[in-house]
C-alpha cells in the first residue's frame, strides 16, 4: 500500500515560526481550560469538598471504566459569554464497564450548579451526539435548577431536555441518572425521565417545590427530606431505583446498572491493522501555516494520522486542491478529504461529490479535513458553472449517510465550511484545531467588501467619500470578524466539540470513530437530483 | 540374615517432599513407585508423580499416614514389595516395622528393635552411657537426693519429667538454693500433667551447638559415619537452616563425634540410615541427645559433600547389599547449607499461613526438595514446610551467599514464607561467624527478622500500578489502542492504592508523572506489560516483575519482593463484619469454646483457644459485653479471618 513519505522541510523558517505559533495558541488554550477546570473557584470548591462531596471531573474519573479514555466534550462553552466558561457543566464521552456512554455532570461549585443559557446549549449538543451515536446517557445530578436571572432564555427551550430524556428511552437509549444532590423543580424530571435512578442517601433531594414554595403554594409546612430526601423517594415515592449510602456507592451502583445493559455496538469493529503513523506526530504542531494565507499540504497531517501512514489517493491528478483518499484511523477504514490549497473549484467539487458517492457505496465513515477559503469566485468560474458544481458536493455532503468527521485545520470560510461539512451540515463530531477560524469570508476581505459597497453607494448618490472614516471601518470591521471567527470564539458558542492539541488528532477521530461505530454504518442508497 | 529379593516397587508411607525424593531415586535405579495419599493431599505433586497411587480417606494423620493397615493393604493392592516410611509419621513405630516384615515385605528402614531400644530417652541414655558415647550427667532424683546429684553435675542443672514433654514441670536451675524448691515444683507439676511426679536432673547447657552424626550400617557388619551436620538454626526444637560440614567442629572433635556415634549405632546393632544427636557446649564437649532411627529431612546436606546418594544407600541395605566402598571410606568435599521454606508469618510470631501458591518458582542451579509447585494449595492438616533448597560450595561463605541469593530471587507468592528470615540469617554477621547456637531465633525479634527485605515499597508500588493499567489497557475491548488514561482536558491521575501508599500516574505528553502519597516522584518509564515493568526511578533502571492474582501484586525486582494488596476503588456492599465480631487469627482447629450464647463477658476474657502449628492460641473478647453469637464449636476448622464469636 501506498505510504506517506516524510516531506516536512525542517530548515524552513515556517517550520519553526508554525510551531511557536501554534504552540503559543496550546499555552492561551490552557489558561482558559484552567478557568473551566476551577470550577466556581477555590472557594466555592473547598466548601463543596468540605461537604464531603467530589467534585464532577472526580465523579467521572471514579465512574468510567480505570485507564480508559475521556473526550471532555465542549469544555470552553460560554467562552466569550457573560456565563463561566465550562458553562457549569462537565460533558464528555467515556467508557463505562466497557461501554461507551455520554456523561453530563453538573459542576455544582459554579453557582450551584444551575442551568444557564450555554449550560442549555452545552447538554443540548452532548444529548445530540448521543442521541445521533446511540450511546447510552449517564447523568451525574446536582444543580439547583434553572439560573433564575436568566430563566427567559431556559424556561421555554429548556424544556425540551425532558422531552429528549424521554425520547432517548423510547428510542431504547439507555438514561441513568445518579442524583449526588439538589435536583428540583425542573431538575427533578432529569431523574423522573430517566430508565434508571440512583440517589445518595441524605444527600439527594428531588422535589418539584421546595418547602418554602409548598408554604407558599398550599400552606403546608415540610422540609426537605419528607419532600424530596432519597430514603423517602427509594422506600415511598418509588422514584429512586437505588438508595446509595454515600456518593463512592452511587458511582458503583452506576457502574453496575450500565454493567448489566446488555449493551451490544451496532457498527462493525476495526477491520484494518491500526499500526502507529510512521512519522513523529509532534511534528503536527509545525504543519499548520501560521499564517492562514499560506497554504499546506494536508498530506503532512494524514502521514502522522493514519494508520501505518498508508493513503491510498483517489484521482491524484485531477481537482488537486482538494486531495481525496482511502485510508484507516485506529483500525477503521475511512474515506478523507483534505483541502490543500483552500479554494474549491470546479474539478474539486465534482471529485468531491464522486468521492463521497463511493463512501456512502461502500459504508465508509468520512473525514472533512478542512482548510477552506471558500468556493472561487469570478467571471470565469461563474460561468462555467461553480454553483452547479458546489451545489453537486453540497448534495452529496447533504444525503451522505455514512458519519461524517469534521476538522478544522485552518480557515473555514464561506460556502466551503458548507462542503466541507460544517457544523450545520450534522458532523457526528466536529473538532478544531487551535488555529482554526471560521466565518462568512476572511476579515480583510470584509472589511473590503463593506468597504467597496459603501464607496458605490456614495459615488451613486454623488456624495464624497471619506477615506479616513472607510480605514477607521475597515480596522472596526476586521477586528470584529477576526475576534469572532477564533476558534475559541466558535469553542465558546459551542459551534465546534472542541478545540484539540493538533497532536491529539490520530486519538481524537480514533475515539470519535469508535464511537460512530455503536450505530449501524450505512451509506446513503439515493442522493438529490444533481445539477448537470 | 537370609538374603532379601531385589526390591522392584517401593511404597512410600509419607507425603510432601520425602515421598518425591524417595522416588526420584527410585526412578534413578528403575524402582516402580506407590504414593499414598490423604484427601487434603489428593492434588498434592507427590500423588501424581508416583507410577501408582492408593487413597487413604481422611485428612487427619491418625485416619491416614498413620494407619499402618491401611498402608499394608495399600502395598497389597499395588504389589509394592518395600515400604520406605521417609520421616516422621510412622518411621520410627517399631510396630509399624514389625508388621511390614511380617507381610512379607522389605522394610527400608532400621531392626525395630534398633528403633525401641532408642525410643526412650532414659533407657538410650543409659545404653550409650555404658557404650561409651558421652552422655549429659544426671539421674533420677527426689528432693533428698538432689543436692548431691547436681553437685556431681554441675550448675546449671535442667529438673525435668521423666515421664512427660512439651516442657512441662521443666525448670532450669542456677544455684543450689534454688534447686529443692524446683524439684518440689516440677514433681507437683508432673504428678498433675502426666500422673507421675519422676523427675531427673540433666546438667544444663547454655546455648549450645545442635551437631549430629550421619551413620550407615549394613547387614555385612560396616558401620559408617558421614561426617556431622550442624542444626544449630533452631526455633522451638524446629529446624530451619543446617548445614554439612559444622563450622565449630574441628578434625579432632569430627573423629570423637564420629566414632561415638558408630559405637552408638553398633551399640543397638543398628542397619540403614540413622543420626546420632549431640548437645555442644560453647567450650565444645559433646554430649548425647537421642538417635534418630529414620532417614532426617537434612540429609541433603550430607549428600551433597559427601556425593552420595543416602536414600540409594537404604535401598541398597534394605536389600541386603554391603555399603559400596565410597560410603565405607567417605569423603568430604565443600560446604553445604539447607534452608526450609515455611509457609509461616514471621513478623507476626510465627504464625502458620495457608493458601494457594500462585507462583513457586527457585532459580535453577540449586537442588530443591519441594512439597509444592505453583498452584499448590497449602492448609492446616500437616507441618508448614514447603520445601528445601540446598546449595553447594567450595567455602561456607560462598554457600552462605549464593543460598541467600537464590532464596531472594525466588518467585514465591501466594502463602507468606519465612524466606525473608532467611536470607536475613544467612547475612547476618551471627551465621557468617558460625556463631548462632539453638536459641538464636528465640532471642531476636521476629518482627526484625522476619521483615520484608525492602523496606522502602514505593518502588514496587509504582510498578505494580502501571502493570495493573498496562493489563487493563491490554484486556480492553472497547477503544483498545487509544493510549493509557488518555484525556483531551487532563485533570486529575489515576490512582491506585495498595492500603497506604496511593499511587498516582498519568501519562502525558511530557511524560509520565507519577506521585506516590501525593509527592513527585521522579520516574521514566521504559517499557511495561502486565507482567514486567522496565522502570527508572531516581535516574536508577530496573527490571520489575509483576504478578497480578485477584487484588494482590507480588512483585519481585533485584531489590526484593513485595506483597501489595490493592484497595477496592468501591466500598463493597455487606462486608463489614459485625461489631464485635471476633476472628481466626490463623486457621486452626478450635480445641475449646468457652463463650456461651448470653453470657457477659469482659475485655480480656478467653472466649474460644484454636490450635495451629502444636501451639494454642487463646482468642479473647476486646470489649465488655454479651456473647451473641458462637459461629462454631471445638473441633470446627476455622480459616484465618473467620467469625468464631460476636460480642454485643
Amino acid at each position: 500500500m501506498p505510504v506517506l513519505a516524510d516531506r516536512l522541510d525542517r530548515r524552513d523558517p515556517a517550520y519553526d515560526a508554525n510551531r511557536e505559533a501554534m504552540l503559543s495558541l496550546l499555552a492561551d488554550l490552557e489558561t482558559h481550560l484552567d478557568a473551566a477546570r476551577g470550577g466556581g473557584g477555590p472557594k466555592y470548591v473547598e466548601r463543596h469538598r468540605g461537604r464531603g462531596k467530589l467534585l464532577p471531573r472526580e465523579r467521572i474519573e471514579l465512574l468510567i471504566d480505570r485507564d480508559s479514555a475521556f473526550l471532555e466534550l465542549s469544555p470552553l462553552a460560554a467562552y466569550g459569554s457573560s456565563f463561566p466558561v465550562g458553562a457549569s457543566t462537565v460533558t464528555g464521552i467515556g467508557v463505562i464497564e466497557g461501554v461507551e456512554c455520554m456523561l453530563i455532570a453538573n459542576d455544582p461549585t459554579v453557582r450551584g450548579g444551575a442551568t444557564n443559557p450555554m449550560t442549555a446549549k452545552k447538554t443540548g449538543r452532548a444529548m445530540e451526539i448521543a442521541r445521533e451515536n446511540r450511546l447510552p446517557l449517564v447523568t451525574l445530578v446536582e444543580s439547583g435548577g434553572a439560573d433564575l436571572p436568566t430563566q427567559a432564555e431556559i424556561f421555554i427551550p429548556g424544556g425540551g431536555m425532558f422531552r429528549n430524556l424521554t425520547q432517548f428511552s423510547a428510542a431504547r437509549i439507555p438514561t441513568i441518572a445518579l442524583v449526588f444532590g439538589n435536583s428540583t423543580a425542573g431538575g427533578a424530571y432529569v431523574p423522573g425521565m430517566c430508565d434508571h435512578v440512583v440517589m445518595v442517601k441524605e444527600r439527594a433531594k428531588v422535589f418539584l417545590g421546595g418547602p418554602p414554595l409548598v408554604k407558599m403554594a398550599t400552606g403546608e409546612d415540610s422540609d426537605d427530606e419528607s419532600l424530596g430526601g432519597a430514603e423517602m423517594h427509594a422506600r415511598t415515592s418509588g422514584l429512586a431505583d437505588h438508595l446509595a449510602e454515600d456518593e463512592l456507592d452511587a458511582i458503583r451502583i452506576g457502574r453496575s446498572i450500565v454493567a448489566r445493559l446488555n449493551w451490544r455496538k451496532a457498527g462493525p469493529g476495526p477491520s484494518q491493522p491500526d499500526d502507529p503513523p510512521l512519522h513523529d506526530e509532534d511534528e503536527l504542531l509545525a504543519i499548520a501555516s501560521a499564517d492562514l494565507r499560506v497554504p499546506f499540504d494536508p498530506r503532512d497531517v494524514l502521514a502522522r494520522v493514519v494508520d501505518g501512514s498508508r493513503f491510498d489517493e483517489f484521482k491524484p491528478l485531477y481537482g488537486t486542491s482538494l486531495v481525496t483518499g482511502w485510508a484507516s484511523i485506529h483500525g477503521y477504514p475511512v474515506g478523507i478529504l483534505a483541502n490543500a490549497r483552500g479554494v474549491l473549484f470546479s474539478e474539486e467539487s465534482e471529485k468531491a461529490a464522486q468521492f463521497i458517492q463511493l463512501a456512502n457505496s461502500a459504508d465508509t465513515p468520512l473525514v472533512f479535513l478542512q482548510n477552506t477559503t471558500g468556493y472561487m469566485v469570478g467571471k470565469e468560474y461563474e460561468q462555467n458553472g461553480i454553483i452547479k458544481d458546489g451545489a453537486k458536493m453540497i448534495n452529496a455532503v447533504s444525503n451522505s449517510t455514512v458519519p461524517h468527521l469534521t476538522l478544522i485545520l485552518g480557515a473555514s470560510y464561506g460556502a466551503g465550511h458548507y462542503g466541507m461539512c460544517g457544523r450545520a451540515y450534522g458532523p457526528r463530531f466536529l473538532f478544531s484545531w487551535p488555529n482554526a477560524k471560521s466565518a462568512v469570508m476572511g476579515p480583510a476581505q470584509l472589511a473590503g467588501v463593506l468597504s467597496i459597497v459603501s464607496r458605490q453607494s456614495a459615488e451613486a448618490r454623488g456624495l464624497p467619500y471619506d477615506e479616513e472614516k472607510d480605514a477607521q471601518m475597515r480596522e472596526l470591521v476586521e477586528a470584529q470578524i477576526e475576534s469572532e471567527s477564533l476558534a475559541l470564539a466558535n469553542s465558546g458558542r459551542v459551534y465546534d466539540d472542541g478545540i484539540i492539541d493538533p497532536r491529539d488528532t490520530r486519538t481524537v477521530l480514533g475515539l470519535a470513530l469508535s464511537v460512530v461505530h455503536t450505530t449501524e454504518v450505512r451509506g446513503a442508497r439515493g442522493f438529490g437530483v444533481f445539477r448537470m | 540374615m537370609a538374603a532379601v529379593s531385589r526390591i522392584g516397587s517401593i511404597l512410600v508411607a509419607n507425603r510432601g517432599e520425602i515421598a518425591r525424593r524417595v522416588f526420584r531415586t527410585c526412578r534413578d535405579l528403575g524402582i516402580a513407585t506407590v504414593a499414598v495419599f490423604s484427601d487434603a493431599d489428593a492434588d498434592a505433586p507427590f500423588a501424581h508423580e508416583a507410577d501408582g497411587a492408593v487413597r487413604l480417606p481422611g485428612s487427619a494423620p491418625a485416619d491416614t499416614y498413620l494407619r499402618g493397615d491401611l498402608i499394608l493393604a495399600a502395598a497389597a493392592r499395588t504389589g509394592a514389595d518395600a515400604i520406605h516410611p521417609g520421616y516422621g509419621f510412622l518411621s520410627e513405630d517399631a510396630s509399624f516395622a514389625r508388621a511390614v516384615i511380617a507381610a512379607g515385605l522389605t522394610w527400608i528402614g532400621p531392626p525395630p528393635e534398633a528403633v525401641e531400644a532408642m525410643g526412650s530417652k532414659l533407657a538410650a541414655k543409659e545404653l550409650m552411657a555404658a557404650a561409651g558415647v558421652p552422655v549429659l550427667a544426671g539421674g533420677e532424683v527426689d528432693p533428698m537426693t538432689a543436692l548431691s546429684v547436681a553437685e556431681r553435675i554441675g550448675y546449671p542443672v535442667l529438673v525435668k519429667a521423666s515421664y512427660g514433654g512439651g516442657g512441662r514441670g521443666m525448670r532450669i536451675v542456677r544455684t543450689e538454693a534454688e534447686l529443692v524448691e524446683a524439684v518440689h515444683g516440677a514433681r507437683r507439676e508432673a504428678e498433675a500433667a502426666f500422673g507421675n511426679g519422676t523427675v531427673f536432673l540433666e546438667r544444663y547447657l547454655d546455648q549450645p551447638k545442635h551437631i549430629e552424626v550421619q551413620v550407615f550400617a549394613d547387614d555385612h557388619d560396616n558401620v559408617v559415619a558421614l561426617f556431622e551436620r550442624d542444626c544449630s538454626l533452631q526455633r522451638r526444637h524446629q529446624k530451619v537452616i543446617e548445614e554439612a560440614p559444622s563450622p565449630v567442629v574441628d578434625a579432632a572433635l569430627r573423629q570423637r563425634l564420629c566414632e561415638a556415634s558408630v559405637a552408638a549405632a553398633r551399640a543397638v546393632s543398628y542397619r540403614g540410615a540413622g543420626t546420632v544427636e549431640f548437645v555442644v557446649s560453647a567450650d565444645g564437649e559433646p554430649a548425647f541427645l537421642e538417635m534418630n532411627t529414620r532417614l532426617q529431612v537434612e540429609h541433603p546436606v550430607t549428600e551433597f559433600i559427601t556425593g552420595l546418594d543416602l536414600v540409594a544407600l537404604q535401598i541398597a541395605v534394605a536389600q541386603g547389599d554391603p555399603l559400596p566402598a565410597a560410603a565405607l571410606e567417605p569423603s568430604m568435599t565443600g560446604h553445604a547449607i539447607e534452608a526450609r521454606l515455611y509457609a509461616e508469618d514471621v513478623p507476626a510470631g510465627y504464625l502458620p499461613a495457608t493458601g494457594t501458591l500462585a507462583r513457586f518458582d527457585v532459580p535453577d542451579g540449586v537442588r530443591v526438595d519441594s512439597a509444592v509447585e505453583t498452584g499448590s494449595v497449602i492448609g492446616t492438616h500437616y507441618d508448614a514446610m514447603l520445601a528445601k533448597v540446598i546449595v553447594h560450595a567450595d567455602t561456607r561463605a560462598a554457600a552462605s551467599a549464593r543460598l541467600a541469593e537464590v532464596l531472594q530471587r525466588s518467585r514465591i507468592h501466594g502463602v507468606t514464607t519465612n524466606r525473608d528470615l532467611l536470607v536475613r540469617v544467612l547475612r547476618s554477621p551471627e551465621w557468617l561467624a558460625g556463631e548462632v547456637d539453638t536459641g538464636y531465633l528465640d532471642r531476636v525479634d521476629p518482627a526484625e527478622i522476619g521483615a520484608p527485605l525492602l523496606a522502602d515499597q514505593r518502588m514496587h508500588a509504582i510498578a505494580a500500578a502501571l502493570a495493573g493499567a498496562a493489563a487493563r489497557r491490554a484486556a480492553a475491548s472497547t477503544q483498545p489502542g487509544l493510549p493509557s488514561g488518555w484525556r483531551s482536558v487532563p485533570s486529575a491521575l489515576q490512582r491506585t492504592s495498595y492500603g497506604e501508599l496511593e499511587v498516582g500516574y498519568a501519562f502525558r505528553r511530557t511524560g509520565l508523572v507519577v506521585q506516590v502519597g501525593g509527592e513527585p516522584v521522579d520516574v521514566r518509564l521504559w517499557s511495561v506489560t502486565a507482567d514486567r515493568v522496565d522502570l527508572e526511578v531516581d535516574g536508577v533502571r530496573r527490571q520489575v516483575d509483576v504478578h497480578q492474582v485477584g487484588d494482590t501484586a507480588y512483585v519481585d525486582s533485584p531489590l526484593g519482593s513485595s506483597v501489595l494488596v490493592e484497595t477496592p476503588r468501591f466500598p463493597e456492599p455487606g462486608t463489614g463484619a459485625a461489631a464485635g465480631s471476633l476472628a481466626a487469627p490463623m486457621p486452626g482447629t478450635v480445641v475449646r469454646v468457652t463463650a456461651e450464647v448470653g453470657a457477659a463477658v469482659q475485655a480480656g476474657d478467653v472466649l474460644v483457644v484454636l490450635e495451629a502449628m502444636k501451639m494454642e492460641h487463646p482468642v479473647r473478647a476486646a470489649v465488655d459485653g454479651t456473647v451473641t453469637e458462637v459461629r462454631i464449636e471445638s473441633g470446627s476448622q476455622v480459616e484465618a479471618g473467620a467469625v468464631l464469636v460476636v460480642v454485643a
